[in-house]
């Protein structure tokens, strides 16, 4: 149990923070296409498509960062403080477009709340690259304490990142919308993911090149025997991927798109996760290092177990209910 | 000026978790009077019931959403500022806080839903079977982070293995000693919160003559809520305030004022505490009554605060004034409730000029009291944050300088006011569109989200 406890957790950590970047990916992808659509009412389409949904999306942002105080400590006593600001703008990021969201509807200043939607779209999606490229920088340690700098994540790397996380969110939001709309505005936003996933590609091209060049220590995980063969086949998967979604954005498919573009965000996240395991804070600290008291874990672990088919039926079902596609002047509100 | 870390973050705690707790402190008492709304229309048809529950089901979900908002941010500050309290006492207070954040979540997926959107859907019963989940729910999540905080109070059932506390009886560290005292505080504040609300609205109406048959029915519940109430939250918190002389002497000694231990010791009524030269000016005092409150016998000792070296008291200005402001405030309300009743005996509650003026102005003191109230507990217990354990300036994070956080407590202060301004705002939009009188259902709203309930616009009349 000692052993597996951390195990358990870090998978369900992982699954949370996977979720959230899911889920919040094509909700804030969305807001940063905003500038892109044609008229007011384009845009309430736009968000239509995504407002039965995008608050139950944040859930999972919660569960993932919330539970690693009670599960692992360490990781968030040395993460966090590491990367104060990112974080920081983010919570504040994502107060303003879920505040901007719901006030477009109520408001006549309509205009206004729609840019400050994007605004707070578009950062929040920046400052979590920025959070993903300090962590995968590493953090400096001492003893049980962060004691680098509060600008220690802030390099070219990190903006690039950031840049990539934009660039992708915004595909996720594009292929959705391509999903859920129709005629004129499906067009657009056809005509708007191609070049969103050359951008995505250029990206990933970049990343991985740059970042074993970077860090030594990834780059031996990913050169050793026998990792490689984890590591090997996810670019060509990656490859693969990429290929058939060019395909079916060309054939003009509908639902394919979507899902390969969430097939390439799952295959990132696998090849981050192959770049750490079994490290929860880069470059040295396990997850078994990092984890709570076995009892503490445990004791959350029973109300998650509970807990989490629920997240996970009232998910399913609320897509269920809210299926099909959205048309001009007929919403939600 | 050399820029204090540990102040700031202190300061920075102080200000998100005060706009925090102002929305559940008021959600927790609203799920409750809206399942009481549910059960009497369910048991009498009245209409006015149900008009009632609809109206404060729009400004309870605008204060929920709010409510979430304010704790995602609440659930990182742990890390970002108070690092090695996170990793010192993790292993007791994240299970703690995590099922704070379970209950939410359990609440938005299932029951939430049902009570904003389904009267039209699902049967009866389980709508209101749904309004009293809700309710149970929020006082579910106020189990658990007052369970948290407590524990930070007076910490029991765990032990330091290797300069980190873990837990060996989580029944003794969940029940804490000043656990169970808090409780029943909070709950009572919550209710006493949210019925001054509902009382100041209704008195509102009523001085205009809008919604008057609606207006009557509030009103007249809030009062007999608070006239039953604010006695008993009286005797809670003198209760409480015994836990805390027993476990927290020097938090008290702070409260009350007294710098020197004696045998009949006075109340304070008043005075201007003096660190400096460890004495009270302009004091009012009434002989003997503080033995008598704390220890029950006039002769009874107790400490004052000289009995504790310097750098183990708590800063006693402000906690003997947050504590007179509560207490103040609470015999306000039992003065509101006593009156009330006086009224209602010569059937004169609704029509009195004054005393509707009067609970209109009163419509925020619930709030006021609630943060004099944590203001007191929370500053009281300095220097430590877990108690004699665990120093608050050695639980910051090492590596965050003051400027960082200087930096970070503006853009709070900015975004919070920008933002929960606009929510405030629209709150007050829902108050002035007031409870509907035709188109009882609605519209159908079919969106899930809580905000998307009201359908109030911000601007026009
Ligand atoms: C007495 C009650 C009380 C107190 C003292 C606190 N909270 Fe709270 N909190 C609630 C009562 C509550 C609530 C009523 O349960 C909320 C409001 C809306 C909701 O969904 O739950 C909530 C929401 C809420 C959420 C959002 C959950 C979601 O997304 O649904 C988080 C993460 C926190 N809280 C975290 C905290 C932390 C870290 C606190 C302490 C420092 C804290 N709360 C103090
Ligand atoms: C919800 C109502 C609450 C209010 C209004 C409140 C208010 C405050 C205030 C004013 C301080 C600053 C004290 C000082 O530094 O002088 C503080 C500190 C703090 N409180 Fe609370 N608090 C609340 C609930 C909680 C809860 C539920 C917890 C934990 C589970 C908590 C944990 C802390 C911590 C960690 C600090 C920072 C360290 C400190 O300064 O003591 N508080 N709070
Ligand atoms: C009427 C007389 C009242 C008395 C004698 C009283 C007593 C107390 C005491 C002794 C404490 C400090 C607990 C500690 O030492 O940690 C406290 C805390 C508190 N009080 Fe009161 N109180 C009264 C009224 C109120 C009212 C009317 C409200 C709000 C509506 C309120 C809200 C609070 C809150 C939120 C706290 C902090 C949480 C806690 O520790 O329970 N109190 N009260």
């Amino acid at each position: 149990m000692e052993t597996y406890l951390p195990l358990i957790w870090a998978g369900i950590i992982g699954l949370g923070v996977f979720m959230y970047v899911l889920m919040d990916g094509f909700d804030l992808g969305i807001g940063i296409l905003f500038p892109f659509a044609e008229s007011e009412e384009e845009r309430d389409v736009m968000m239509n498509t995504v407002a039965p949904v995008w608050d139950g999306n944040e859930t999972w942002l919660v569960l993932g960062g919330g539970g690693l105080l009670a599960v692992f400590p360490l990781a968030y006593a040395i993460i966090m403080p590491a990367l104060y600001f990112p974080i920081l703008i983010m919570l504040i990021a994502l107060i303003f477009r879920g505040v901007a969201f719901e006030f477009r509807f109520k408001s006549d200043h309509k205009r206004l709340w729609g840019v400050a939607f994007w605004f707070g779209s578009t950062l929040a999606t920046f400052s979590q690259g920025l959070v993903l490229g300090g962590f995968i920088q590493g953090f400096e340690v001492e003893g049980r304490n962060f004691v680098g700098g509060a600008f220690d994540w802030f390099s070219w790397f990190s903006v690039v990142i950031g840049l990539a996380l934009v660039a992708g969110y915004g595909l996720l939001g594009a292929t959705w919308l391509i999903l859920k709309t129709e005629g004129e505005t499906q067009d657009r936003f056809y005509r708007l993911a191609r070049p969103l996933l050359v951008a995505m590609i250029a990206f990933i091209i970049i990343v991985s090149i740059w970042t074993p060049l970077n860090y030594q220590e990834i780059a031996d995980r990913w050169f050793s025997w026998p990792n490689i063969l984890f590591v090997a086949p996810v670019p060509i998967l990656t490859a693969g991927v990429a290929l058939a979604l060019i395909n079916a954005l060309a054939k003009r498919k509908e639902v394919q798109p979507f899902v390969l573009s969430l097939g390439l965000f799952l295959l990132g996240y696998l090849g981050l996760g192959i770049s750490f395991w079994p490290n929860v804070v880069p470059p040295d600290i396990t997850v078994w290092e990092a984890a709570a008291a076995h009892n503490s874990q445990f004791l959350l672990l029973v109300g998650v177990i509970i807990l989490l088919p629920f997240i996970l039926f009232y998910t399913g079902y609320s897509y269920f209910v809210f299926r099909g596609k959205v048309r001009a002047g007929e919403g939600y509100h | 000026m050399e820029l204090d870390p540990v102040i700031l973050s202190r300061i920075q705690f102080a200000f998100v978790v005060s706009f925090h707790i102002l929305f559940p402190a008021f959600t927790i008492g609203l799920a409750s009077f809206i399942a009481v709304l549910e059960t009497l229309w369910a048991s009498t048809n009245r209409e006015v019931f149900i008009r009632l529950s609809q109206f404060w089901t729009k400004i309870f979900a605008v204060s929920f959403a709010m409510g979430v908002v304010s704790g995602i941010v609440m659930s990182f500050q742990f890390g970002t500022n108070w690092s090695r309290f996170s990793d010192i006492a993790g292993n007791v207070v994240g299970p703690l806080m995590g099922y704070e954040v379970i209950t939410a979540f359990f609440l938005e997926a299932t029951f939430l839903g049902i009570l904003l959107f389904g009267r039209n859907r699902v049967p009866r019963p389980v709508h209101v079977f749904s309004s009293y989940m809700v309710a149970i729910g929020t006082l579910f999540s106020a189990f658990w982070i007052l369970s948290a905080n407590s524990w930070m109070q007076t910490p029991a059932g765990a032990e330091l293995v290797d300069g980190r506390f873990v837990v060996t009886d989580w029944w003794a560290a969940i029940f804490n000693p000043s656990f169970p005292y808090r409780f029943a505080h909070m709950v009572a504040a919550c209710y006493l919160t949210t019925a001054f609300v509902v009382i100041g609205v209704s008195a509102w109406y009523l001085r205009h003559k809008r919604h008057e048959d609606t207006a009557r029915t509030a009103f007249s519940m809030g009062l007999g809520l608070v006239a039953i109430l604010a006695p008993l939250q009286l005797i809670i918190g003198d209760l409480h305030g015994l836990n805390t002389f027993e476990h927290q002497p020097a938090k008290v000694a702070a409260m009350e004022g007294h710098w020197e231990t004696q045998e009949g010791a006075p109340m304070i009524v008043f005075g201007i505490p003096d660190e400096e030269r460890e004495m009270n000016h302009a004091e009012i005092k009434i002989p003997l009554l503080g033995s008598l409150i704390l220890t029950h016998e006039a002769m009874g000792e107790v400490r004052g605060l000289k009995a504790w070296p310097k750098d183990e008291r708590p800063p006693v200005a402000i906690v003997f004034y947050a504590f007179r402001i509560m207490v103040g405030l609470g015999f306000l309300m039992i003065g509101v409730g006593l009156y009330s009743l006086l009224l209602r005996k010569r059937g004169r509650l609704y029509d009195s000029p004054g005393f509707l003026r009067l609970c209109t102005w009163c419509l925020p003191i619930g709030f006021i009291a609630l943060l004099a109230g944590w203001f007191t507990t929370e500053i009281g217990r300095q220097p430590w944050i877990v108690y004699g354990f665990l120093r608050t300036s050695d639980a910051t994070s090492p590596a965050l300088t003051g400027g960082n956080v200087l930096s970070s407590l503006l853009i709070y202060a900015v975004v919070y006011t920008v933002i929960f301004g606009a929510g405030i705002y629209y709150l007050y939009r829902i108050v002035r569109s007031g409870p509907g009188e035709g188109g009882l259902f609605g519209g159908l709203i079919s969106g899930k989200r809580p905000l998307s309930a009201p359908d109030v616009r911000m601007e026009g009349e």
